[in-house]
């Protein structure tokens, strides 16, 4: 049943001439080497992992079992549509699932991860303007606190960026926010609760002073898990949004991923969403590419569907009583802010919602770094929480502990910080030579920048 | 609830701490009139019941292992060793986050690091970064890696490019005023006198090829390098894996940059996601490739120790100034694939290659005897996929096929009008013989039942 082998079909000229220098595993050797770097990764099975703007909540177990079904992994994306019926159907159910909890019309699942989402929905704002003849709209105005893909997504988009600084509560100062908006300006793009866990009180404000210069507002859902299922950002004027399926959504982060990142959209942008479109007609489900106002395509096949699976998995689970996740996110992280207060100020005064931002300049150790603190966190086997942003708050520590800890972990967090400080006041130097307990210690990061080393040479290179 | 570990007790105690009454207390910021929306969501399902209604949305999907699948096109159905699997289910690579705090992260650091090795072995090339969204959108970020290194504005792509690929390249283009030029197709591969008098201005920034082309077949990679360079231009190969393990890979012909679709690398298809995006480039381009880089450098007692390095590239220090705005990329799936690779090896990866290959020029050599069949492009050599001429219109006579459970390939009419009456089969390890006896046996009847349909079609 063979026909010829390579040595007969391949032209001479197309073979490879040296073998790529790889290992080849036994199975045993393979599962040990696998084995020992995973005891050598700080995991969410193994302790807190309070990352500011990471949402690092516990990933339910029978969602990983659902997403591995053979019926959902084992598909093809070109197969006959009449035999992914199930699957269409779960995308088509998952994005009516967004839209109610967001408050948006429709919704596309495609977008690969966050920042994806980001540049998928200013493609569309670029599209929405050129539409309606305005092609001067080339900027965005975005808050100096924001996640550093909102400007990265922009300029992808080949958008210029300004931006509008912070009140000294943290929010959006809306004097220097009108001085920004201008007929150049395509959106305002804005996270809420902002990156220092405060709501943006004045968002209905800042949404009318947007639209009444002609532009859109954009919602970076990096932050929904404090507001999911209590409040909804259609309802405060904005005009699209992106989500992370692996914050709010639970989908495993991975090391960094696969996550999602769906766009979510008022009716009147739903032209310009990327194909393909999932339609229902009749008791089935199609897709649909004939989508003459479209963006167009943001990535090959329809999306990162075994991460929908688990989103859809978690949403179904939670049901109508999915706020409970967002007032317990909101509590812990309150909690734990005033657990730490006696010992670490937090950087504002305002009420945070579900992380806060704290800094080590207003602690019982001022001139403790944040990084010391951080590295030391990892020797009593907690993963640090986000250092140095937003860039707004110097020696910044953003901690994020997500509905999924307990009292007890709170609880245990406070204390470990606490006798940190105290051993900062008592001696100073020991906390520049933590970790001390990790498998490495201090890594060198400026001689790896300086010569980067990223992959392995033979030594006869 | 199913996954919130605080009882009522926690939350009443929590609250006191807090010096708050209720809960809404907590969300006294917001507006009031936007509180508690009323949701259109069903009640939430206890885990029997979630599994049971899981279980039955993927009832109505027929996996691959249930049909005899020729079916490629992107998307290869390949042999997962079990210890893939198990590598990454393991909870401390599932659950972790980016490895910003390296000495907490030191496995996954390392493991990176042996990928970004094997990405850039098979592909020749010095560099590999720590992987993108997929091989679309890692051939579109490595174009525009060119166009920001080149200073040129015009990208110029084959048209024999996977056609998912090429849209997602317009859709990066068109937002940064790149131009996108299409190198037309002659037979099965790129007309290379057309790239020629395309690259003749010196314009362009940079070719784009695929290696095979989606049509299957091999594509003269070393002229097309050449002529690039001749006018200035770099070079970017999008490289099958498995391929690059049989063919003198694109570093090795001269490419500046490749990427590829690292599914077939131990990725289940999962209806085309999540998989891994491979990009690859020459030493001169390193600190503009986008996305994580991890080094290799020593901890404070002088000991090996891996970090994310040049993050000055990125969009959490560099912000609109980045190389990109990749934030979370693929690291799961690029771990599924190290461990795929690491199992196999270069010797394992050519087994692969050689034995999907034997395959597929025993079934072209049969089915294209068949009455009415033929190859649509004989005398282009090619791996595991090739071109089959039918006929009858190949959506029909795959159809048809299909009621008999067999995936015959991927009707091309979608692709390009001219190719109506073709199908693109894939062979794998995975075809058995049995599978293309049966194919072989399917395609009589197919073809004239196929035939029978378009006459009634045509009479209405």
């Amino acid at each position: 049943m063979d026909g010829p082998g390579l040595a007969a079909t391949l032209p001479d000229d197309q073979r490879r001439r040296r073998p790529a220098r790889l290992p080849s595993v036994s199975e045993p050797e393979l599962a040990r080497h696998f084995g020992r770097l995973a005891r050598r990764t700080h995991n969410l099975q193994q302790g807190i992992y309070p990352l500011g703007s990471c949402t690092m909540k516990y990933n339910p177990a029978v969602n990983e079992e659902m997403a591995q079904l053979e019926g959902f992994a084992g598909c093809h994306p070109y197969q006959p549509e009449a035999t992914i019926q199930g699957a269409l159907e779960l995308m088509w159910t998952l994005e009516r699932w967004l839209g109610t909890i967001t408050g948006m019309d429709a919704f596309s699942l495609q977008p690969a991860a966050g920042a994806h989402g980001e540049w998928t929905g200013l493609r569309m704002i670029q599209a929405w303007h050129a539409a309606s003849g305005d092609l001067t709209r080339t900027e965005v105005v975005i808050p100096d606190s924001a996640h550093g893909t909102n400007p990265a997504s922009a300029a992808q988009c080949g958008l210029a960026v300004v931006t509008v600084r912070s009140g000294a509560d943290g929010t959006v100062d809306l004097e220097d926010l009108v001085r920004r908006l201008s007929p150049r300006t395509a959106a305002v793009m804005l996270t809420n609760p902002n990156t220092l866990g405060i709501f943006e009180r004045e968002i209905a404000t800042v949404a009318r002073l947007a639209h009444a210069a002609g532009a859109l507002l954009y919602y970076d859902g990096a932050n929904l898990n404090a507001l999911v299922g209590m409040a909804r950002p259609g309802d405060m004027g904005f005009d699209i949004v992106h989500l992370n399926l692996h914050k709010t959504f639970s989908t495993p982060h991975g090391g960094g991923g696969p996550g999602a990142g769906p766009v979510g959209v008022r009716a009147r942008l739903e032209p310009f969403l990327p194909t393909p479109r999932i339609e229902r007609e009749g008791g089935g489900y199609r897709l649909d590419e004939d989508r003459p106002r479209s963006i167009g395509k943001v990535r090959s096949f329809y999306g990162n569907f075994g991460m929908l699976v688990r989103a859809y998995c978690y949403i179904r689970a939670y049901g109508d009583g999915i706020a409970q996740v967002a007032q317990d996110a909101v509590l812990t992280s309150r909690y734990l802010r005033h657990r730490l207060a006696p010992a670490l100020g937090t950087a504002l005064a305002s009420d945070s919602f579900h992380e806060f931002v704290a800094t080590t300049t207003r602690s019982t150790a001022p001139r403790l770094r944040a990084l010391d603190l951080a590295k030391r966190m990892i020797d009593f086997g907690i993963y640090p929480p986000t250092v140095y942003f937003p860039t707004t708050v110097p020696e910044a520590l953003m901690f994020e502990p997500t509905e999924t800890e307990s009292r007890a972990a709170l609880d245990d967090l406070a204390e470990v910080v606490t006798a940190i400080l105290d051993e900062a006041a008592a001696d100073p130097e020991r906390l520049h030579m933590a970790p001390e307990q990790a498998p490495v210690g201090r890594v060198d990061e400026v001689s790896a920048a300086r010569h980067p080393e990223v992959r392995w040479w033979p030594a006869d290179r | 609830m199913a996954y919130l570990p605080n009882t009522d007790a926690d939350r009443a105690a929590m609250l006191a701490a807090v010096g708050a009454a209720a809960v809404d207390d907590l969300f006294r910021d917001v507006p009031s009139e936007w509180l508690h929306p009323a949701l259109d969501l069903p009640p939430p399902l206890s885990e029997p019941e979630l599994v049971a209604e899981l279980r039955a949305l993927a009832r109505r999907n027929r996996p691959l292992a249930d049909w005899d699948c020729f079916l490629g096109a992107g998307i290869t159905h390949r042999f997962i060793p079990q210890v893939v699997h198990a590598t990454i289910r393991r909870p401390e690579f599932a659950t972790s986050y980016t490895p910003y705090q390296a000495e907490a992260s030191q496995g996954y650091l390392q493991a990176i690091f042996e990928f970004q090795t094997m990405v850039a072995e098979l592909y020749g090339l010095a560099v590999a970064n720590a992987s993108m969204y997929d091989g679309a959108t890692a051939t579109a970020e490595g174009a525009l890696m060119a166009v920001a290194h080149t200073g040129r504005s015009r990208l110029l792509v084959s048209a024999t490019c996977h056609p998912e690929t090429l849209r997602v390249l317009d859709t990066y283009a068109a937002g940064r005023g790149v131009q996108v030029t299409r190198i037309p197709r002659a037979g099965a591969i790129t007309d290379l006198g057309a790239a020629r008098e395309l690259l003749a201005g010196g314009e362009s920034a940079v070719v784009v090829v695929a290696q095979p082309s989606f049509l299957g077949a091999l594509e003269p990679v070393r002229e097309l390098v050449q002529a690039a360079h001749a006018t200035g231009a770099m070079a970017l190969v999008a490289a099958d894996p498995v391929a690059a393990s049989v063919l003198e890979p694109p570093g090795a012909l001269g490419a500046d940059i490749a990427s590829g679709e690292g599914q077939p690398l131990g990725i289940p298809p999962q209806l085309g996601g999540p998989t891994v995006g491979l990009l690859a480039c020459s030493e001169a381009l390193l600190r503009r490739i986008p996305g994580r880089l991890v080094g290799r450098t020593t901890d404070a007692r002088g000991e090996t120790a891996y970090c994310l390095t040049l993050q000055t590239r990125e969009q959490h220090i560099r912000r609109e100034r980045a190389t990109s705005n990749i934030c979370t990329n693929h690291a799961l799936m690029a771990l599924a694939a190290t461990a795929y690779v690491g199992r196999l090896g270069a010797r394992g990866l050519e087994q692969v290659a050689e034995i999907s290959s034997r395959r597929a020029h025993h079934l072209a050599t049969a089915a294209g005897r068949r009455p009415g069949y033929a190859l649509a492009f004989p005398d282009a050599p090619f791996l595991w996929e090739f071109v089959l001429r039918c006929p009858a219109p190949a959506a029909a006579v795959a159809a048809r096929m299909a009621e008999q459970g067999i995936l015959a390939g991927l009707p091309l009419g979608r692709v390009d009008p001219e190719l109506e009456d073709c199908l693109l089969v894939c062979t794998t390890e995975l075809t058995t013989p049995p599978m293309i006896e049966r194919f072989l046996a399917a395609l009589p009847a197919a073809a004239s039942e196929a035939r029978a349909v378009a006459t009634v079609e045509a009479v209405r």
